[in-house]
């Protein structure tokens, strides 16, 4: 496997701020990177440096083998973008936006057609192709604009939170499409997510992010394994007694309490969970609940940041005015 | 050829969404007549141009007037491109950023010059003598005077955040250099009497000034001495068109 996508100690700082934190990353030929943390993390810092939007203050890097300040128009020819934010032309139609991509990608005008009708048809839009996409809804818009990132065939495709704001049907789709695109145009993509089941889902290796660091680096398998087994969460009182109690009896010390709720992890968890209700009774604790499950991406994203990605509330509202802006046009 | 294809498809993008907003069309009926019939019934009666009905001597200026409200009027593009993400989508396509700007102007100069053509129709309407030899020329001078125009709107919205500090801009731009430019009577020249000199002045640095003369000399024909000879007026504008590419094709690619 050959790298497409090499960054050498990439930096990007604002005014002080360092969003992107010498970053070292490699993504493979053919592969489905999923850059995974929540807002501010650096992602789109990141995805937009690669992208050639934004230049870098520190660092490389380099995409298909071309520099990303040095060789920008290479760069640039050789990649799709789906951004974060919506940004079609919707005076136009779904097959004007269309012809306007190929026209700028500088796709033959021979070919021009053919390709367009097929990706018409990859995001089943030939039947509103004609019709101004002001029309469309916004999960129309985001299919029509993860086809056209496609028109110049492009060798690594960047989507920017490709599901935000969008209804879990559309999102299911989405994935679909994203798969299926990958697989007909035997593309590299990259995106970035705050969702874990789109990263988990998705991508063949994840990088997981945060404070512009890249925190921990692997297949979703293995970044689930090195949890080294199951989670077991318990909500009781005198939480940090019962912590200290757990870890001295039984060994527990793998644990973490997230909105009051104790969160274990270990190996075995079925058999565990019974010694922790008898030393719960033995020594006049109350367990208001007690929950086991396999671990997920959420766990690693705590297990490496001591915060669960979905405490940050920014996130929330941005998801929210996503969807605001979505329906405003 | 990639530029090329890009700059044509930026063109007919501009064309194409101008041709399909109606209401922008037909609004652009208003103004020039409110102009034609009764400021220059008004302004007639008490106003002698030697030589030349007055309503024929201010035809010419409002298509310079025409020319300069649409063209300022057309920087609105980049604001709403900006403001609905599609301009990400041009700025991070490989293409250099002198054709981006180009294919802009150039759509709006034309969206400009249908507006000025527009305006003809409704001067021979409304009964203004055109020859058609003079209207045929006067599209080439229409056309130049648009490009300088576009630029300084694509330029002065490339660089505002919002739809209304694009607006309060251009009333502060658009106004002078309209009644600076002799379009509604004559500033500089042998007709300008008692005109104070410092208004003469600004007429001189005013590009509109030479377009509407230009305009005036081809078609008000050898009734009308114009300020300056055909060729220098054309000059000037060519002149001003190059800075303002420039400038605009710099303003451009300092845009994120």
């Amino acid at each position: 496997m050959t790298n497409i996508i090499e960054t050498n100690q990439l930096t990007r700082r604002f005014n002080g701020l360092t969003a992107v934190d010498k970053l070292d990353i490699t993504v493979e030929s053919g592969e489905i990177f999923g850059l995974l943390g929540p807002n501010g993390a650096g992602k789109t810092t990141t995805i937009s440096m690669l992208c050639t939007i934004l230049k870098p203050t520190g660092g490389s890097a380099k995409v298909n083998g071309f520099d990303i300040v040095k060789q920008a128009m290479q760069v640039r020819k050789s990649i799709g973008i789906v951004f974060q934010d919506p940004s079609i032309d919707d005076r136009l139609t779904g097959r004007e936006n269309l012809y306007m991509h190929a026209n700028l990608y500088g796709v033959p005008s021979s070919e021009q057609k053919e390709r367009i009708d097929r990706v018409l048809k990859l995001v089943e839009l030939d039947d509103r192709a004609d019709d101004l996409m002001r029309t469309y809804s916004g999960g129309m818009r985001r299919r029509l604009e993860l086809g056209r990132g496609l028109i110049h065939y492009p060798k690594v495709l960047f989507l920017d939170e490709p599901t935000v704001g969008l209804d879990p049907q559309t999102r299911d789709h989405i994935w679909k499409y994203i798969r299926e695109l990958k697989e007909a145009h035997d593309i590299t993509v990259v995106l970035t997510t705050h969702y874990m089941d789109e990263a988990d889902r998705l991508s063949d290796r994840i990088g997981i992010m945060d404070h512009g660091k890249i925190i921990a680096l692997d297949t979703p398998s293995k970044l689930k394994e090195t949890l080294e087994g199951d989670v077991i969460t318990i909500k009781a009182n005198k939480i940090d007694e019962f912590t200290a109690l757990l870890a001295e009896k039984l060994g527990l010390t793998q644990s973490v309490i997230v909105d009051g709720g104790l969160e274990i992890t270990v190996h075995g968890g079925k058999s565990v969970m019974p010694r922790i209700m008898e030393v719960a009774a033995a020594n006049k604790f109350f367990i208001e609940s007690i929950l086991l499950r396999e671990p997920n991406l959420e766990d690693v994203f705590l297990h490496y940041t001591g915060r669960n990605i979905r405490s940050d509330n920014t996130r929330e509202l941005h998801g929210f005015s996503a969807i605001q802006r979505r329906k405003i046009r | 050829m990639t530029e090329l294809r890009g700059l044509y498809t930026l063109w007919f993008r501009e064309v194409k969404r101008y041709l399909r907003d109606r209401t922008r069309v037909i609004s652009s009926f208003v103004q020039p007549i409110l102009w034609l019939v009764i400021f220059g019934a008004g302004f007639g009666m008490h106003f002698a141009i030697p030589g030349v009905n007055y309503q024929q001597y201010l035809f010419p200026g409002i298509i310079g007037q025409t020319l300069l409200f649409t063209s300022m009027f057309m920087g609105i593009s980049v604001i709403w491109d900006r403001e609905f993400g599609f301009m990400k989508e041009i700025l991070v396509a490989p293409i250099s950023r002198f054709s981006l700007f180009l294919g802009k102007m150039f759509g709006d100069s034309t969206d400009a010059l249908i507006q000025g053509l527009i305006v003809f129709a409704l001067g021979a309407v409304l009964g203004i003598s055109i020859d058609p030899i003079a209207f045929l020329a006067s599209i080439p001078i229409m056309l130049l005077i648009t490009f300088g125009l576009v630029s300084i709107g694509l330029i002065i919205a490339s660089f505002m955040g919002s739809l209304e500090s694009f607006g309060a801009i251009q009333t502060f731009i658009n106004l002078p250099l309209f009644f600076l430019s002799g379009a509604l009577f004559p500033i500089n020249g042998p007709l300008a009497q008692g005109v104070p000199g410092w208004m003469q002045a600004a007429s001189t640095f005013n590009p509109l000034t030479y377009g509407v003369d230009a305009l005036r000399s081809v078609l008000l024909g050898g009734s009308y001495v114009g300020l300056q000879p055909l060729w220098v007026n054309i000059a000037v504008i060519c002149g001003f068109d190059v800075v303002m590419i420039a400038v605009g094709t710099w303003a451009f690619s300092r845009m994120k």
